[in-house]
């Protein structure tokens, strides 16, 4: 009896444990911060296929394309007012003054990234054309949206 | 009495002493000729030059862009915990620019930070890594500057408070922060890396940013590109690119050419802020220098 109630309390704790960590993964800060971790994931799957690391992968390139391309068109609304700060957040305060700019620029990664995934690069040549001029959109955006902490 | 004598004689001597420093720290201006024999410049080196030393960041006019980058108009603001400089105009203007200025009038502003009135410049203009270049370089810059187009634009006057306002005192930080001695002494060095020493510690001028500064505003070379708060104020820092903590490491020699060359970090976070345009600078330059620089940055000490 005594054992099953330390298990239920338990199973009460890890729940409670869990929930915070929902919670915590929904605040914007973390959520826009995991979008970037997963285009740098995509950009580096993309890479190494373009620099001849790893073979060339139709699969690999598509799903990655495709992860930019959804980060690009939900990022810009990750930044409510309240979240400038905290949560070692590296945005800008510059974001919420020239938010038509911002929202233009990932307007514009999202759109080079459609391009390529309408006409999805066939071998690894085409990859390494494709990711140059994607990539450009990392620098262009946060060489004035990113403070590096 | 004889308190009010024992006063003036402090001031008179205090007032000497001033003037005695003011004239010791006075802009000098070199010796022409040192700069005679460099012959006619080589303007693809020049081109060169002014990718390493990225010129067009502070030069260009503000929001200039890629297509605006070669017009040197100057006004673009740039902020300090000084005041806000506004760099002037080197286009090869006659009147607004330095298309006037010999070579040894731009030789003596790159290397000693004298302006052609012969008054001290502002070392926000980095003249205290630029002390390290070859007269050859500032030969070939000069000559690659006059190639580009003529601007009529004047920058406005700084705005400064007092005392930075008051260039004199500038003798006093050249006199303290002032010189062309390598910032890092190398045990075993070699041709690649002191290839890398000359641009990242003289044309590159890297440690301007990177490196945290005194009270003062000079270098702490004892922290040499340890990392230091954004110059230019905001909550942004400016990475540690030695192999101590925080810093880069974990990066090989051919991770940092990579960056240099593409933005991309080993992890593919990409470049930000105001390294996209040196990122852009060193995209520019033949791969040996970028390997060089990188072969440099991972033989100096960790901070």
């Amino acid at each position: 009896m005594k054992l099953k109630i330390f298990a239920a309390a338990s199973l009460l704790c890890l729940g409670a444990a869990g929930a915070a960590e929902v919670a915590m993964a929904q605040e914007p800060q973390a959520v826009r911060q995991q979008m970037m971790k997963d285009v740098g994931r995509s950009m580096g799957a993309l890479a190494a296929i373009a620099k001849g690391e790893k073979p060339y992968d139709a699969e690999v390139v598509r799903v990655s394309l495709t992860t930019i391309s959804q980060v690009s068109k939900t990022f810009p609304d990750q930044f409510p007012a309240g979240s400038e700060t905290g949560a070692e957040t590296e945005a800008s305060p510059k974001i919420w003054e020239n938010t038509d700019d911002f929202r233009a620029k990932a307007a514009q990664l999202g759109k080079d990234v459609d391009a390529t995934l309408a006409a999805l690069p066939g071998d690894q040549a085409a990859v390494a054309a494709a990711i140059g001029p994607i990539g450009k959109n990392c620098g262009g955006c946060h060489e004035t949206y990113r403070l590096k902490k | 009495m004889k308190l009010r004598s024992l006063a003036l004689a402090a001031l008179v001597v205090g007032a000497a002493g001033i003037g005695a420093f003011a004239w010791a720290t006075a802009p000098a201006r070199s010796a022409a000729e040192s700069w005679q024999g460099l012959g006619e410049p080589d303007l693809a080196n020049g081109e060169r030059v002014f990718s390493e030393g990225g010129c067009s960041s502070c030069h260009a006019a503000a929001g200039a862009g890629e297509e605006g980058r070669l017009v040197l108009a100057g006004g673009a603001p740039l902020k300090s915990p000084f005041g806000t400089f506004y760099p002037p105009n080197i286009s090869p203007d006659p009147k607004a620019g330095i298309g006037g200025w010999s070579l040894q009038d731009f030789g003596d502003a790159m290397l000693r930070g004298v302006g052609r009135r012969g008054e001290h410049l502002y070392p926000a203009f980095p003249y205290a890594s630029y002390a390290r270049m070859t007269p050859r370089d500032v030969n070939d810059l000069y000559g690659y500057l006059k190639t580009l187009p003529a601007s009529g634009n004047v920058a406005p006057p700084h705005e400064l408070p007092f005392p930075f306002n008051f260039r004199p005192l500038l003798g006093a930080w050249k006199f303290l922060y002032l010189n062309d001695a390598p910032r890092v002494v190398l045990a075993n060095s070699d041709a690649k890396i002191e290839r890398g020493q000359y641009l990242v510690e003289g044309p590159g001028h890297c440690g301007e940013c990177h490196t945290p500064r005194t009270l003062l505003g000079g270098l702490e070379t004892d922290r040499w590109l340890a990392g230091a708060p954004n110059p230019e104020g905001g909550a942004g820092r400016v990475p540690n690119i030695t192999s101590g903590a925080g810093g880069i490491g974990g990066w090989s020699a051919s991770d940092i050419a990579s960056y240099l060359e593409t933005g991309f970090t080993p992890d593919y976070d990409s470049v930000g802020g105001a390294m996209v345009a040196v990122q852009k600078n060193m995209a520019r330059l033949p791969a040996a220098d970028r390997e060089a620089i990188a072969a440099y940055l991972k033989a100096i000490p960790g901070h």
